[in-house]
């Protein structure tokens, strides 16, 4: 009863701070409201007994890459956008309908008969050591190695290119 | 918490929605990257959700994966991002026509 509440409570704080993503004025508002959504999806992994994938959501996301987002948004000095109601033309307008359609049309997938989130069959029984530190990096390191050392080679390109397009030209 | 499922998709479809709704409507580079965020944040959720209820790890293996792969798209995103500012003093998508003929 009160893990309802509280996940109830959480995703109405998640759906809040997105829209004040989307809507803010300023950069700094945006990067502030989505690292409350963060934390919000972080505690909905608690919740869902995924504990070491919540503690590398704040530490990697709400820490480490919302830290990026706040370091350019101050190198840059950047003035306040327009927000979204504001100036309402037809382009907003229409960007507006099409979400709403691509809303619309995963609801309907969903309420469809033949498609069922939990297939039958599917009990959901609760496993807790699912989620652990011990059984990721057991699978990360049998099963899933090659696609690790792949995400390794990538990370690696990403650095050298990012410091490469953002170095000063030296001429 | 596995009645919750339902809920926890119908939240991620909402969040997802709300990404596309940013990446369409704001002119700021920065955040439409923030809205690129938003995006991957709630597709993680949804699988993270679906693990649970299948009792199966790939899920949450893929979310380890989405989570590298974003970050090294936001450190060469921001990078072009500063480097367009250097060079043109803006960050606004509609003023960068870099790749028009």
């Amino acid at each position: 009863m009160i893990v309802d509440i509280l996940f109830y409570i959480t995703a109405l704080v998640a759906i809040i701070s997105g829209l004040l993503v989307i809507t803010g004025k300023s950069p700094v508002t945006s990067a502030l409201s989505l690292v409350l959504n963060f934390f919000c999806i972080a505690f909905i992994y608690l919740m869902l007994e995924a504990q070491f994938l919540a503690i590398i959501q704040v530490i990697v996301y709400a820490g480490a890459i919302m830290v990026l987002f706040l370091f350019v948004i101050m190198l840059l000095n950047l003035q306040d956008d327009m927000t979204l109601f504001e100036r309402f033309d037809l382009k907003k307008g229409f960007a507006v309908l099409l979400t709403g359609l691509f809303l619309l049309e995963i609801a309907y997938i969903f309420s469809l008969d033949s498609v069922s989130v939990a297939p039958k069959g599917v009990t959901g029984a609760s496993f807790p050591e699912l989620g652990t530190v011990e059984s990721i990096g057991k699978y990360l390191f049998s099963d899933f190695v090659y696609p690790f050392e792949m995400i390794s080679v990538v990370l690696l390109s990403a650095v050298v290119g990012a410091v490469v397009i953002a170095k000063k030209k030296v001429d | 918490m596995n009645q919750h499922i339902d809920a926890i998709v119908a939240l991620s479809a909402i969040l997802f929605s709300m990404g596309v709704l940013g990446v369409l409507t704001r002119k700021n580079a920065i955040t439409i990257f923030m809205s690129v965020e938003l995006m991957l944040n709630s597709v993680n959720l949804a699988l993270v959700a679906f693990s649970r209820l299948h009792n199966d790890i790939t899920g949450q293996m893929l979310v380890i994966f989405v989570m590298a792969i974003a970050a090294a798209e936001v450190a060469v995103g921001l990078a072009i991002v500063i480097s367009i500012f250097r060079n043109r003093q803006t960050a606004d998508v509609t003023e960068i026509n870099l790749l028009r003929w």
